[in-house]
């Protein structure tokens, strides 16, 4: 699984919008990889992820309730959009990607194929 | 709306490929380290008649941030829980890149707000804190006789 952001040409991906990178947590286990990531602010119907041949690409709006004619005086989220696009390995199942989204926390698990999956071979004692 | 507020411009995307490669140089920018980059990330902004702070928090349970409010400073704290597996899982960590442990961060105010009037929210991973500002503050159209 490899982050492929920053090598992606952006007209190639259909938009060229600015946006943020979000921090993510990754890990492997046996039978998986989980990945977190933070995206404060993004409702769950402006949050896409779009798994195209082995390309998987996390993208959200954020959406503030600001008071009318609100003038920021300081922003360190200084763009409305987070975009992150990870390549997935051949050994994982595109078509098995489960997603949970609370409190602004994505949490995507992706399992492995079921060929890749470890298992426990019996030794037979002739 | 939001676009308008907070525009994407060229030293914004300047002050993100520095804070990018700062980052993965591991290498801070700042010796107080909070100023960009601190958890949670801040955004503060002003109506006529109200302050407002937006805390980008995901992933903590309302319950556990706490606000105060005192001498004209906000100070939004908390804990939030590393989400990694168990050190005994079988489990290989690729990527580490979300905060985790107490976090503490302050928000000096302007002076006229009214520090009885103040609401916060928690939705979608962010703390919303509106304070208004005080009613003999709020500027005033003078007829001239």
């Amino acid at each position: 699984m490899n982050d492929k952001t920053r090598n992606r040409n952006p007209e190639a991906a259909g938009t060229s919008e600015a946006a943020l990178l979000p921090a993510v947590d990754v890990f492997e286990d046996a039978t998986g990889i989980t990945l977190l990531a933070d995206l404060p602010g993004v409702t769950k119907e402006q949050l896409h992820l779009h798994l195209e041949a082995d390309s998987l690409s996390i993208e959200g709006e954020v959406a503030l309730e600001t008071p009318e004619g609100m003038e920021a005086t300081h922003a360190e989220v200084s763009l409305p959009r987070f975009r992150r696009v990870f390549t997935l390995s051949k050994e994982l199942d595109g078509h098995k990607v489960t997603a949970e989204f609370r409190n602004g926390v994505l949490k995507l698990r992706i399992p492995k194929l079921e060929h890749a999956q470890p298992r426990r071979i019996e030794v037979q004692v002739a | 709306m939001y676009r308008s507020l907070f525009p994407h411009d060229l030293f914004a995307e300047l002050d993100r490929l520095q804070r990018e490669m700062g980052s993965s140089l591991g290498t801070s920018p700042s010796i107080r380290g909070l100023g960009r980059g601190g958890f949670p990330a801040i955004n503060v902004g002003g109506t006529t008649n109200s302050v407002e702070i937006y805390a980008f928090a995901p992933g903590i349970d309302p319950a556990a941030i706490e606000v105060q409010l005192e001498k004209g400073v906000l100070i939004v704290s908390g804990e939030r829980d590393p989400d990694l597996p168990a050190e005994d899982a079988k489990a290989t960590v690729h990527i580490r890149e979300r905060f985790s442990g107490r976090f503490r961060r302050v928000v000096s105010l302007p002076d006229d707000i009214d520090p009885d009037q103040v609401s916060a929210r928690y939705r979608d991973g962010v703390l919303h804190v509106s304070i208004q500002r005080r009613e003999a503050a709020l500027p005033r159209r003078i007829s001239v006789e």
